[in-house]
């Protein structure tokens, strides 16, 4: 168990001669605590995947380095960093039983055969694999599959950090959200660092205390869920996150107040007009209202989702979303719509400006 | 309920059924009806029982024919799986010299088994071929159109040099469907690398490898054309394996009863291994 920092870290795969690299992992400065979980989300190409092989030591970063509790690990090789890592598809030793299976990291690094067997127990119980244990791992179908790859992990004692590599891809969607509580109760009976390569949302901000966005190759914000949904640092975490993603809309400047279609909108931001760049508003969707006064729209499309309906408007060319409870009535005639000036968040070249200082 | 009858499937089955019977089922009838009976030509023919099989199966000869197939296909397995199984793991899995490995491995496959025979043959001769030529430079006696063990020894490392290729592509194929995650794993798991060949390079090519094992088994039984060409199944008897003594009695004593018999056996013999072999490997991979 320990803490993972990350120092000045890039990665650029080798490029094709002549060319000049291009980072797959843009310069990052993180400290993870020990014994968190961690989500890593983002879409695919996204560079989560470079930043989770360079974590397990399967990858080394072309600059920067990584310590582990203050220890420089960069240059060590993937088995003498103690991580443990599940994979997207199931790695099993298919001619083993699960016991083996279960007992080979141990039986690597010689560990006495009786604790092995008192280890294997131990950790078999905890994954509800005790009755599986003399069977070949191979018959097992993906989920109890994917539990032998975490319980490899888990038997060592000396597991710094369990890395996920999108480990839920392959396994039935009705398992899928019980093999994902099982390893959250996991994470709180053992308090190992766990850290989870993830595209889907939900998986995200189920499983983790802090989800670190990534996009294009960089982290653009890490935060709680709670963080995330309410104060997104990139109009990408916005669109990103939620369902449907935070509305962007471009906008103008007017003595600090951003205006969108003619309207100044109140807002907790102030922007400095001179500052220049792309300058946008973001507003989630839940925090759109119809009002008496306020925007004019055209309705576009409602879509009644049974526990709330979701409504897409317009205002000349720019879409907008908009999340109402299912009794709300909506306007049949010249709507107009309201932002909740609390969630209305004002970016600059997609970087959201702070309040105060611009 | 009426069950309706529909006769047009036979129009689908019939080609079938007619070209099995002709290029295997009737061919090995004309077999079968030698193998029983007696002939002095002009189709006539006198039933005779078991008389060749009883004749085949006590004559000495058939004995060391089938004692020496035995062993050279022992003998070359046992140098071509292992051999395939090695090359196939030190060869690259990626870049640009897989495809430059992948062609110099097919090149013996490509060569026709008699112009294989008559390669080895002018290259192991003892006075003008290179390799005879320069075995005995180096002061071995080595002459396989006269010396049992030389000619043993040609024929064996002629076959290695032929089908090696093959097994070592059927494992090649197993090792690259192997994903890079298992490896990976193995690292994490601190596995040695005798771990990673028996717990994952290994079962992954046993599929692969039961298939190299069966073709390397019959085609090595049923070798003819280059030890043939090679030695002409000599010096003496010595490399006379079971084809080739076949075709001896078959066509060149033309005792076609006792030949009819022995090819019978010969087709046993192949299809017993095979079958209980296969059964062996499959049964393992149930359980």
């Amino acid at each position: 168990m320990s803490q993972i920092e990350f120092s000045n870290v890039r990665h650029a795969y080798p490029p094709p001669a002549g060319q000049a690299p291009v980072y797959a992992l843009q310069e990052i400065d993180q400290v993870w605590d020990d014994g968190g979980a961690y989500a890593l989300l983002g879409p695919s190409g996204c560079g989560k995947t470079t930043l989770l092989n360079i974590i397990s030591g399967l990858l080394t970063p072309s600059e920067g380095s990584i310590l582990f509790d203050g220890q420089e690990v960069t240059a060590l090789p993937t088995t003498e960093r103690h991580i443990a890592q599940v994979f997207q598809f199931p790695v099993v030793y298919d001619t083993m039983t699960v016991f083996d299976n279960l007992a080979f990291p141990l039986r690597n690094r010689q560990m006495p055969e009786a604790q092995v067997t008192r280890r294997v127990n131990e950790i078999a119980e905890m994954l509800d694999l005790s009755e599986r244990l003399q069977q070949r791992a191979a018959g097992l179908t993906a989920d109890g599959k994917q539990k032998i790859s975490l319980g490899r992990g888990l038997v060592r004692e000396d597991v710094n950090a369990i890395l996920f590599d999108e480990p839920l891809t392959v396994i039935d969607p009705h398992l899928k959200w019980k093999l994902r509580s099982k390893l959250k109760q996991l994470h709180q009976q053992i308090g190992v660092t766990m850290i989870y390569v993830t595209h889907d949302q939900v998986e995200a901000l189920t499983f983790a205390d802090k989800v670190v966005v990534m996009y294009d190759g960089g982290v653009v914000q890490v935060g709680t869920p709670v963080e995330l949904f309410n104060r997104p640092k990139h109009t990408f975490v916005g669109y990103f996150i939620g369902s449907p993603g935070m509305n962007v809309l471009p906008c103008t400047l007017d003595r600090g107040q951003p205006v969108f279609a003619s309207h100044r909108l109140d807002t907790h931001h102030e922007g400095d007009s001179d500052a220049g760049g792309r300058l946008e508003i973001g507003i989630r969707p839940e925090f759109v209202s119809f009002s008496n006064d306020g925007i004019p729209v055209a309705i576009d499309k409602v879509e009644d989702l049974g526990r709330y309906q979701v409504v897409t408007v317009r205002h000349e060319s720019q879409q907008i979303k908009m999340v109402i409870g299912e009794d709300q009535p909506i306007p049949a005639a010249s709507p107009k719509i309201h932002f909740n000036p609390d969630h209305l968040h004002l970016y600059r070249d997609d970087w959201m400006v702070e309040s105060g200082h611009a | 309920m009426r069950k309706t009858t529909n006769q047009k499937a036979w129009w689908l089955v019939v080609p079938v059924l007619l070209l099995v019977a002709f290029n295997a089922f009737i061919p090995l009838m004309t077999v079968v009806n030698y193998a029983f009976q007696e002939t002095f030509g002009n189709n006539q023919f006198f039933w005779e029982g078991t008389t060749w099989f009883e004749q085949v199966l006590r004559s000495e000869r058939f004995h060391d024919s089938m004692l020496r197939q035995l062993l050279f296909t022992g003998m070359i397995l046992a140098i071509e799986v292992p051999l395939g199984i090695a090359v196939a793991l030190s060869m690259p899995r990626k870049g640009p010299w897989v495809s430059v490995c992948l062609v110099l491995m097919a090149l013996p496959l490509l060569i026709p088994w008699n112009v294989v025979g008559a390669m080895w043959n002018i290259f192991a001769l003892p006075d003008i071929g290179l390799l005879g030529y320069t075995l005995n430079s180096m002061g071995f006696d080595y002459n396989f159109t006269q010396q049992p063990v030389s000619a043993w020894m040609t024929t064996v490392v002629m076959d290695v040099w032929h089908w090696t290729s093959l097994v070592v592509l059927l494992c090649y194929a197993g090792l690259c469907s192997i994903p890079d995650a298992y490896y990976q794993a193995a690292r994490i798991d601190g596995a040695s690398p005798w771990a990673v060949f028996r717990y994952i390079q290994l079962p992954k090519m046993k599929r692969v490898l039961t298939i190299a094992i069966l073709l390397r088994f019959m085609d090595s039984f049923m070798i003819y054309t280059e030890p043939f060409v090679l030695t002409g199944g000599g010096p003496g008897n010595t490399t006379t394996f079971l084809s080739i003594d076949l075709v001896k009695i078959a066509l060149g004593q033309f005792d076609l009863g006792p030949a009819a018999a022995m090819s019978l056996i010969y087709f046993l013999v192949v299809l017993l291994i095979c079958w209980v072999f296969y059964t062996v490997m499959m049964r393992n991979e149930e359980q």
